[in-house]
């Protein structure tokens, strides 16, 4: 069956407490999910407590201030702090974004950070997306053509068929989508997931592919494509404004267009 | 312990290359069952106080008949169709899947046939 209950060693305990230091008038508490496999302890929930005063305005900020000043041993991902390589994708306040580009000051309250949901965690705020891209190279994401290319010039598109390539093209592969859909919670071991879809869209509509029978075939199956029940949390989270849902529409759209 | 690359464990089994049929026949019998489901509603509301000859007189008609039967025949369609989604959503264990599977759609058959044979029967006589 789904899992509804975490299993006993996953269940996160109260850690510790990292107080504000003396003077700090602007105090932003961080519950922060804590997971060192290396211990075999059960993941915790610490917090701590930051000036905001003496903190940039992002949560990846937040975070980097903690590691760099508070507590070294805090493990995430991040790379570019400005929302185009997704490695800091994470589960701010509920709902899976970017720490770089989630302001601090937009979530009120005290602030829970957690890993992307349902997937496995290597440590800390770092879950393994092994199998999403596995997932990702399994669509192949890249130009396929019988045609050979010109020789004295790129494959030509016209200006209204690039056009089709927008609100897909922007897609960083954050996976907040995927692991915000209950679909590939239960079933992510065969559901493509929201983002795997929407790429696999971005290929089907390149009006220069030639492959576009076969990934078409490739994706009709149950579990592939159709565990998709457009619940649209994908749409809801995607911290790029992307609408995964509307994607994945148009292809069981594609789906009926070719019976 | 698994040394599948993870590419391998992605493409699993491939593509079963189904699946679209089962998603244009629930959505097709869920646009059935919109004036199929507002035509019971008017009619179960119209018969409130009505004796059972009235009724059986009603439902002889072809029409009637004919419409009530749809109802039926597409509320189990769409219904099978609906729980097949769910068992597969839910139900991880594959032998029990199956079981559950078989007994959903023989079950869901057994009923919508027994409606049927008693509309027919109460309106034709047996």
């Amino acid at each position: 069956m789904a899992e509804f209950k975490l299993p006993a060693n996953s269940v996160i305990k109260e850690g510790k407490t990292w107080p504000a230091p003396a003077g700090a008038t602007r105090i932003k508490k961080f519950k922060i999910y804590r997971y060192d496999p290396d211990t075999g302890e059960n993941p915790r929930w610490d917090t701590y407590e930051i000036d905001l005063d003496k903190c940039a305005p992002m949560v990846l900020d937040a975070l980097l201030k903690i590691k760099n000043e508070i507590d070294t041993t805090l493990t995430f991902r991040r790379s570019c702090r400005e929302g185009i390589c997704g490695s800091c994708a994470m589960n701010i306040g509920g709902t899976n974004t970017l720490a770089c580009i989630k302001a601090i000051e937009d979530i009120p309250g005290d602030i829970t950070i957690s890993p992307l949901p349902h997937m496995e965690v290597v440590k800390d705020l770092i879950p393994d997306l092994t199998h999403f891209y596995a997932q990702y190279a399994s669509i192949k994401p890249w130009m396929q053509t019988t045609t050979p290319a010109p020789q004295d010039r790129e494959r030509l598109q016209s200006p209204e068929d690039r056009k089709k390539l927008d609100g897909l093209y922007e897609c960083i592969l954050c996976a907040s989508c995927s692991t915000s859909c209950p679909s590939y919670w239960w079933n992510g071991d065969r559901y493509l997931g929201p983002a795997v879809l929407l790429q696999a869209f971005r290929w089907v509509i390149d009006s220069r592919d030639e492959a576009t029978g076969e990934r078409l075939d490739n994706l009709q199956d149950p579990f592939k494509l159709y565990r998709c029940h457009t619940i649209m949390n994908c749409t809801n989270t995607c911290p790029k404004g992307l609408n995964p849902a509307k994607a994945i529409g148009q292809l069981k759209r594609l789906m009926v267009d070719r019976l | 312990m698994s040394l599948n690359t993870p590419l391998k464990n992605a493409r699993g089994l491939g593509s079963a290359k189904d699946g679209t049929g089962h998603w244009s026949m629930q959505r097709l019998t869920a646009v059935a069952l919109i004036p199929l489901s507002l035509w019971i509603a008017f009619t179960v509301a119209h018969m409130a106080g009505q004796d059972y000859e009235a009724v059986l007189a009603y439902f002889r008609a072809p029409f009637h008949i004919s419409m009530f039967v749809l109802f039926v025949f597409a509320a189990f369609y769409h219904g099978a169709l609906g729980l097949q989604v769910v068992i597969e959503d839910y139900v991880h264990n594959e032998g029990v899947k199956i079981g559950v599977m078989i007994v959903m759609k023989l079950g869901m058959a057994l009923l919508g046939t027994i409606s049927v044979v008693s509309i027919l029967r109460a309106a034709f006589g047996s």
